[in-house]
């Protein structure tokens, strides 16, 4: 069995994905969904926001992933629900797992990776004390309000600002739950400004910035946390710590892209994105395997995904087409300031193309300039009113202005941070 | 009226069950919790020590020496899972290395074999992330590594299957000598026996007490763990112990059996029998003192921290003795207790032999356990046989482990009634892996009401009263449209 493009993953990024290489040419596509259903998330992300950016308008989750999922059946893409895809190699060998067909190797001439992220657990941040029921991930709360139909828990704290802990605020407040506070160990939200006024303002729940859970108690059933202030340095400061009585603790302490296919496929990834390391076509490491989406890096909006998704997707095409030439690249680094950029190469061609590079900050900053240097010349900037972490920022940077210098990388900076 | 009545079932209570269901008894296990391996049984290093370690002359230097020895032919019966890997006790300079050749004279006084003493190169080869400081250490052949809790499961699976009963949330409340047997009271039940074990661990002291013997005290003694994620399971391939300098046995670094890694325990002794929260300082040590044994160990590859509590007493020995007519008494058993509960097992078996316990051996005993159905040893033909019978097989609920929903109805059918969510983790794994059931908690519980005829909100996550949801939401339950509007 052998297919023109594979897509790993039937979220938001693997429907973009699939629909922009159909509309490139690519007719012979599968896409692989370990869930019943396509559209990922995005099922259980019921509020609206969504596709402001894409479509102009404001859409829940559902109603944006059904935008794609309507246009699949006017198309020969081939769908695999409940299938999971247990491993991935070089030679773009897909192993999957699933009720009718048992255990499978498929093949494709090009692969698209958009299996998504996880969210971090209270192990992955060490929460200490007891290990009650009660404690729950944030998305897992919301599927199983918004999918199962039954309430977590009744008095709320929630672990982070972020913006699924900032949407499942209000969403436990809309259902009854009393939701006690926001805690937010930095001292910012990362979470979207309107979310910020629209799940915590309008209803009177405090975010409490700069705190932290400090314990867990209760043998069986959560009964309490001890919370309490952290300093610069993010260390608590004693004499703060303060008991909230609560049943339920949600956690959003951000997403960790899922790559457990692209390490047994052994490409590289970026120890700073945790995603796989690509150019500016969303090519991994690995020739013919492309990334997009949140297992590339973690979006705050769902239209960046669907735009990401389709570069991937004009990639893989070419791909397949044998169109790409050989070509030379340069590195993209991030420093004072940036924490990251993707992509991570930027291949050099004889095209005059703009490429859209996205980018995080460490901080927040107002006012400020991100400035592109390349062997000390600056060949791009733009400014912002306010750049923050948790909203991604992008920069437009023409590749014709990378001719004739002779460089390896190119360097993203916040000026004078 | 029973022959037997073992109170506790953990792995020793287990494994006494198991002995005993080779005979022709009434045997009962009575555990207060609603799983077995629910106290210190699931919460351990998982280590078949080689005995080594224990002192000379000891129950405890015996038993593990002797327990150690049968854990191949125990696998090969019950198919728990274990991976002889051997251990080494590390030193990092010249006084460490006095310390393990002590432990090397000890072990062979112990009786133990396949230990050497071994120089840096040979660790570094075998062992490449070791700290490159190390100077030598004491390798033994025979340590391994098992899954404690599939350990006590299998052990009482099989007890089960061959007779014998298990009274699972049935705590002890009193006990009373009646006309020369025992009548166990668990609230309202009353449970007549010729025979009481108690091996009910932490509190084998209350139920000693309950039949009037005063003189025991467990004093807790808690010990910190932390799991990492599969992705840095081999980072070690053995069991990675520091030499043990006074009162501290120092931090281990293992691979458990099933590939992840793991640090711990601390020692720290603890008023309460439920005390297990993990401390923030405890954690701290834990990772401090194994970094010093591995430093490459990623502590941002954590998946959960854990507590357990050793049911410790002021006497370093075991207690194995039938303390009255009919009574015999498990207390204090601590490390290494997981290794010698086969052959505590066997002891106590003796000790009823010559209390006068009939002893007739079961023509119709089995000694084999079905193993669980585990994929991930399966090739991929074995796997399309299986889903071509069942397609359960096909389907991936818990995608951390890749543990299907086959798997899980499998577990679901055993011969000890598995009724939490922590009980099908501690079987089949969903939930135990990197996303500690974030994504297929809700599936897991799915199959629970269909399969065990619950609700959602009747299933605990382990004890009663850790219940995970508290009720349906408003338009589940046929309210406010407006809200839904508003959404």
């Amino acid at each position: 069995m052998v297919y023109d493009l594979i897509v790993v993953g039937g979220g938001p990024a693997g429907l973009a994905a699939a629909l922009k290489a159909y509309d490139e040419g690519v007719k012979d596509i599968l896409i692989i969904e370990r869930d019943y259903v396509l559209g990922g998330i995005l099922n259980q992300c019921i509020h609206n926001g969504f596709g402001l950016h894409k479509f102009k308008e404001e859409l829940t989750g559902p109603e944006y992933s059904e935008k794609y999922i309507e246009r699949l059946k006017d198309t020969t893409i081939k769908v695999k629900t409940e299938t999971m895809v247990l491993k991935v190699t070089e030679d773009r060998e897909v192993h999957t797992l699933n009720e009718k067909d048992g255990f499978q190797v498929i093949k494709a001439k090009s692969l698209i990776l958009a299996m998504g992220c996880r969210e971090r657990t209270r192990g992955a941040i060490n929460i200490a004390g007891a290990r009650p029921s009660g404690v729950f991930t944030a998305g897992t709360a919301q599927r199983f309000i918004n999918l199962e139909g039954y309430m977590p828990g009744k008095e709320v704290v929630i672990l982070g600002s972020g913006d699924i802990g900032l949407i499942m605020a209000r969403r436990m407040t809309l259902e009854g739950a009393k939701v006690k506070c926001v805690l937010e160990l930095m001292p910012y939200s990362n979470g979207l400004t309107r979310n910020i006024v629209q799940c915590l303002d309008d209803y009177d729940i405090p975010l409490r910035l700069s705190h932290t859970v400090v314990s867990v108690h209760g043998d069986k059933r959560l009964e309490g946390i001890t919370v309490a202030k952290v300093d610069e340095s993010l260390q608590i400061v004693e004499g703060t710590q303060e008991h909230i009585s609560c049943d339920t603790l949600l956690l959003s302490v951000g997403l960790i892209p899922e790559n457990e296919l692209s390490n047994v496929c052994n490409i590289e990834i970026d120890k700073i994105t945790k995603g796989p390391v690509v150019s500016d076509t969303r090519e991994t490491s690995k020739k013919g395997i492309f990334a997009c989406g949140n297992v590339l890096h973690v979006h705050d909006l769902v239209d960046y995904v669907s735009e990401e998704a389709e570069i991937a997707a004009i990639g893989a095409a070419r791909f397949i087409k044998n169109t790409v030439s050989e070509q030379k690249s340069v590195t993209t680094k991030g420093q004072n300031g940036v924490t990251y950029v993707v992509p991570q190469k930027l291949g050099i061609t004889d095209e005059d193309k703009t490429v859209k590079m996205y980018l995080r900050v460490n901080k927040v900053y107002d006012n400020s300039k991100i400035k592109v240097t390349a062997g000390g010349v600056e060949i791009a900037s733009k400014k912002y009113d306010r750049l923050i972490p948790g909203e991604m920022a992008s920069i437009n940077l023409k590749k014709s202005k990378l001719k004739g210098i002779d460089i390896e990388e190119v360097v993203f900076e916040v000026e004078g941070a | 009226m029973y022959d037997v009545s073992i109170i506790g079932a953990g792995v020793v209570g287990c494994a006494i069950a198991r002995e005993l269901s080779k005979y022709n008894l009434k045997v009962v296990v009575i555990e207060k919790d609603s799983d077995v391996s629910n106290g210190t049984s699931k919460a351990n290093s998982g280590i078949v020590h080689g005995g080594y370690d224990a002192a000379p002359g000891t129950l405890k230097a015996k038993l593990c020496v002797k327990g150690n020895q049968m854990f191949k032919e125990l696998d090969s019966e019950l198919k728990f899972g274990y991976n002889k890997c051997g251990s080494y006790v590390l030193a990092f300079d010249e006084e460490d290395h006095r310390e393990i050749l002590k432990l090397y004279e000890k072990g062979l006084k112990n009786g133990v074999q396949n230990m050497s003493i071994v120089n840096k190169s040979f660790i570094l080869a075998n062992e490449p992330n070791i700290n490159p400081e190390v100077y030598s250490a004491l390798f033994c052949g025979n340590s391994g590594v098992i899954s404690p809790f599939e350990f006590t499961v299998a052990l009482a699976e099989n007890a089960a299957d061959n007779g014998v009963e298990f009274l699972l949330e049935t705590p002890v409340t009193g006990i009373e000598e009646i006309d020369g047997h025992y009548v166990i009271k668990c609230n309202d039940k009353k449970i007549r026996t010729k025979y009481v074990i108690n091996s009910a661990g932490l509190f084998s002291d209350e139920i000693a007490k309950m039949a009037g013997m005063e003189d025991y005290k467990i004093t807790p003694r808690k010990g910190e763990y932390l799991l990492f994620d599969k992705d840095i399971g081999g980072l070690v391939n053995s069991v990675l112990f520091q030499t043990p300098k006074e009162g501290s046995k120092g931090t281990l670094v293992t691979p458990t059996y099933h590939g992840n890694l793991m640090i711990g325990p601390n020692a720290k002794y603890v008023y309460d029998k439920e005390d297990m929260l993990t401390t923030k300082e405890g954690l701290k040590e834990v990772s401090d003192n194994a970094k010093k044994s591995v430093p490459k160990i990623d502590m941002g590859k954590v998946i959960t921290q854990f507590a357990g509590l050793r049911s410790s007493m002021e006497q370093y020995d075991f207690i194995i003795e039938e303390t009255k007519k009919g009574f015999v008494n498990l207390i204090g058993i601590d490390s290494p207790g997981l290794t010698s509960s086969p052959a505590i097992a066997l002891e106590v078996m003796e000790i009823l032999d010559r209390s006068g316990l009939e002893l007739s051996e079961k023509k119709n005993h089995i000694s084999y356990r079905t193993p669980y159905i585990r994929m991930d040893h399966m090739t991929n033909e074995e796997i399309n046989e299986l889903i071509a019978q069942d397609g359960s097989f096909g389907k991936i609920v818990c995608r951390c482990e890749s543990i299907t929903e086959g798997e899980i109805l499998d577990v679901l059918q055993r011969s000890i009634p598995v009724k939490t969510v922590d009980a099908i983790k501690r079987r089949a794994r969903a939930t135990m892996g990197r996303c500690q059931g974030g994504f297929c908690t809700p599936k897991v519980m799915d199959i629970m009401c269909r399969e065990l005829g619950m609700e959602m909100t009747e299933i605990n996550k382990s004890e009663k009263g850790s219940y995970i949801l508290s009720g349906k939401t408003q338009k589940a339950e046929g309210g406010s449209e407006q809200w839904s509007m508003i959404l």
